[in-house]
């Protein structure tokens, strides 16, 4: 008997459909994965499992979960379900608890609205559900708030609540993705375990097809609603048939062609930077403590050379990413472009400046969204100390749209008419027209869909070889810096651990820490990958 | 947008009749007529007289003058102060200036506004102008605070990074890039302020330290229909609902203005 079954279900909302005709089980002790990528109506399954759908919404066909016909339920007896028969985990962990309650307070209130229980006895409950989730009473009392808990021990905390009750079934939307890699490693494995121990159901929904594949029994890939290919984990990445499962594969395996010729002669350095923030500063009290995020790193970037920089977050590399814009300054160390300074006295150097520029991870989150396309992408050119003018701009503008594979009809219109690839690529073409020697791409793929991914990666090497540009590639995605880049820096703690060449540091990696980062990497099957 | 256009219509009919009043009402609202005094709406008195026989109409119209003048004033000083103190505040963060802007702010906030105002008129005399600098100041601290905090988000986004890769400073960031996206709340904060200014400047009259006699005014109507309210309601009935609509009507604007001026959500409707 399975847990939950969907069969031939049919979703829409106001009228337009977003899931059709999708099918899919889960047994007890059973793990189904869930692929695909935004927009495929993964999640809208996993809502419609347990009846949290946006109004206007209405379903056609069946929805049973443990034995019982969800679509045949009333509300009360569907809030009864949700948390008691079902739990969910989301994706981000920083907001899916309330701030200002104690964690033993968030995880005791599902066992208080679903069982007659005394508050004492729910919290004695909560500190069990804690616990199984690897959160233990001596170093994480209940009254901890989120605050104090970093993101996976948070990511614990939202386990504990949704087993709290022991309930059949798990839904786990993206559990890891908002994660570090070795602590997704962490988390799938405890989900793995409470599956095994509970013989609980679990959907676990996810983009990313390496950790599917890792964990699942049996796998669902959706696309525009679809289920486009389903079967047993062991058997399906070998038997594909649907051009869209073999595409999405193709793409997560992607690596760009590159022709490489990195030169000799360095094009940055950075030598034994250091980076101090003042802790507790007081305006009016002058006593201050000091912390370092970045502790004497030193590295060269060849001239048309990808170097990638790895390491987990909070690891100081953005704060180097930083420096090396010359947005902030350094206190100890030297940062030179060509060798000329980034910083010189107080000053960032408008010459060297114009030489580098950056794309940022969040495609939403980087452009102005009351500009339109052709002023975003010139507003580099303030650093030129002639900009160009009329029909000149007009190339220009023109030139970077068409590199990145837009349009000059573009130019015209807001940020917002724009898909996340799209947007990623107009920020590719802003750091691309004043003709930097450097660009910085600082999680530059990472919020993109794979397919997506995969198409802005070609892209980065093909600009790389036509235009001559060096970069360096910050992430936390092995496998993209695996792909991209020919040299690569591994961060820990705000000192570099380990450098070499890609594939050497890849494939014998020297450090301990390079070594968890690479073991906790979830990868594709060696046969298909 | 139906908030939009019924919002804009109120206000609309309310500045038509400021702007009417320049040129031409019913009656002249100065002139007494002691015969006609007290009369319920007629014909030839669309909203009645009051106790010296004065046309209300002709006062309402008259009076949207000046409350519209002296809110429009107060929100104008508010905003033209407050805004740059507030991204100013936010561009340099958690720094000394930051300090002195908002503890500024703080001490001006401690005070009740209506207290201060009092305050002003009783030192200065009372007038119409010194209620407008009077509830000016106060607006202030709002616009600043509204900003800072609105600038103080977007001052993480990516885009102010790219912007300062560009090599821009602060100054012009906060031109091209903070001001443009705190328009919205300042558009709703605005017309909150200007309605909560009309109805402060009726308070003030109210209680004779606003608008002097013979200027008409709301506040003025409004405390003379008091004694009269058993015997005479239409006296107070017409200058409050000039209020409750004047004001409702920008706040209803407001709402309609933010959403409208939002890209997002405009290709969202269309």
């Amino acid at each position: 008997m399975s847990l939950l079954k969907i069969d031939h279900l049919n979703l829409s909302i106001h009228g337009s459909e977003i899931l059709h005709d999708v099918s899919m089980q889960v047994a007890p002790g059973r793990i189904l994965g869930v692929i695909g990528e935004s927009g495929s109506g993964k999640s809208m399954s996993a809502f419609a499992a347990m009846q949290l759908l946006p109004n206007g919404a209405t379903c056609e066909g069946q929805i049973t979960v443990a034995g019982q016909d969800v679509l045949a339920l009333t509300e009360p007896q569907l809030c009864q379900m949700r948390g008691r028969d079902v739990g969910m985990v989301f994706q981000e962990p920083m907001t899916a608890l309330n701030p200002i309650r104690t964690i033993g307070d968030q995880v005791a209130e599902t066992i208080l609205i679903h069982e007659d229980v005394s508050k004492a006895e729910a919290l004695e409950r909560a500190a069990e559900a804690l616990a199984r989730a690897e959160l233990p009473q001596e170093r994480f009392p209940l009254s901890r708030y989120p605050f104090e808990l970093s993101g996976g021990q948070r990511q614990r905390v939202v386990i504990a609540m949704a087993i709290a009750l022991r309930p059949k079934l798990l839904i786990a939307d993206e559990p890891t993705t908002a994660l570090d890699v070795t602590t997704q490693a962490q988390i799938l494995d405890l989900l793995k375990r409470l599956v095994a121990e509970d013989q609980m159901g679990l959907m676990l929904i996810s983009h990313d097809l390496a950790v599917v594949a890792d964990l699942a029994d049996e796998i669902v890939i959706m696309q525009k609603g679809r289920v486009v290919e389903s079967g047993p984990a062991a058997t399906l990445f070998r038997n594909m048939q649907h051009p869209y499962s073999k595409a999405l594969l193709a793409a997560s395996t992607h690596v760009p062609d590159r022709e490489g010729a990195a030169q000799d002669q360095p094009l940055l350095s950075v030598r034994d930077v250091v980076r101090e923030y003042t802790l507790h500063a007081n305006v009016w009290l002058g006593k201050a403590s000091k912390l370092q995020a970045v502790k004497g790193v030193s590295f060269d970037i060849r001239k048309g050379e990808s170097l990638g920089l790895v390491g987990e977050s909070g690891c100081g590399k953005s704060t180097l990413t930083r420096a090396i814009l010359g947005l902030e300054e350094v206190q100890g160390g030297e940062i030179l472009l060509d060798g000329q300074p980034v910083f010189s006295g107080k000053k960032p150097n408008r010459a060297v400046r114009r030489r580098m520029q950056v794309v940022f991870q969040d495609p939403y989150g980087s452009f102005n969204p009351r500009w339109k396309v052709s002023r975003l992408i010139c507003e580099p050119m303030h650093l030129l100390d002639q900009p160009p003018k009329g029909p000149a701009l007009q190339d220009a503008m023109v030139e970077a749209m068409e590199s990145v594979g837009l349009t000059a009809d573009d130019l015209d219109k807001y940020i917002h008419e724009f898909s996340g690839g799209q947007r990623q690529r107009i920020a590719i073409a802003r750091a691309l027209i004043i003709k930097p020697d450097l660009i910085i791409l600082d999680e530059a793929v990472s919020a993109l869909d794979v397919s997506v991914r995969a198409q802005v990666l070609d892209l980065l090497a093909d600009l790389s070889d036509r235009f001559g540009l060096t970069y360096l590639f910050i992430s936390h995605d092995l496998s993209v810096v695996r792909s991209i880049t020919d040299r690569v820096l591994v961060m820990k703690a705000g000192e570099i651990v380990e450098q070499g060449a890609t594939q050497a540091v890849f494939d014998a990696p020297q450090h301990t820490y390079t070594q968890e980062l690479i073991a906790a990497a979830p990868v594709l099957p060696a046969e298909i990958a | 947008m139906r908030n939009l256009w019924l919002g804009g219509a109120l206000t609309v009919i309310f500045a038509g009749m400021a702007v009417l009043s320049f040129l031409w009402t019913p009656y002249d609202p100065t002139v007494l007529d002691i015969a006609n005094k007290i009369k319920v709406p007629t014909t030839a008195h669309p909203l009645g007289t009051d106790h010296f026989g004065r046309d209300i109409l002709s006062m309402i119209m008259v009076g949207a003058r000046t409350s519209i003048a002296v809110a429009l004033v107060a929100v104008g000083i508010g905003m033209g102060l407050g805004v740059p103190l507030g991204l100013t505040a936010a561009a340099r963060k958690g720094g000394l200036l930051d300090e002195l802007i908002m503890r500024g702010n703080d001490l001006v906030f401690a005070f009740p506004s209506l207290l201060i105002a009092i305050m002003i008129t009783a030192v200065f005399g009372a007038s119409a102008v010194n209620a407008i600098i009077a509830i000016g100041i106060f607006n202030i601290p709002v616009f600043a605070r509204l900003t800072r905090s609105g600038a103080l988000s977007l001052w993480t986004r990516d885009y102010v990074m790219a912007a300062r890769v560009a090599g821009k400073g602060a100054t012009r960031i906060s031109i091209e890039h903070i001001l443009p996206n705190v328009t919205n709340l300042l558009i709703v904060q605005g017309t909150i302020q200007f309605s909560l200014g009309i109805m402060a400047e009726a308070g003030l009259s109210y209680v004779g330290l606003g608008t002097q006699p013979p200027t008409a005014s709301w506040g003025r109507m409004l405390a003379d229909s008091q004694t009269m309210i058993s015997f005479a309601p239409h006296m107070a009935l017409f200058p409050g609902l000039a209020i409750l609509l004047t004001v409702l009507g920008l706040n209803l604007m407001g709402d309609g203005l933010r959403d409208m001026f939002d890209p997002k959500l405009r290709r969202a409707r269309s």
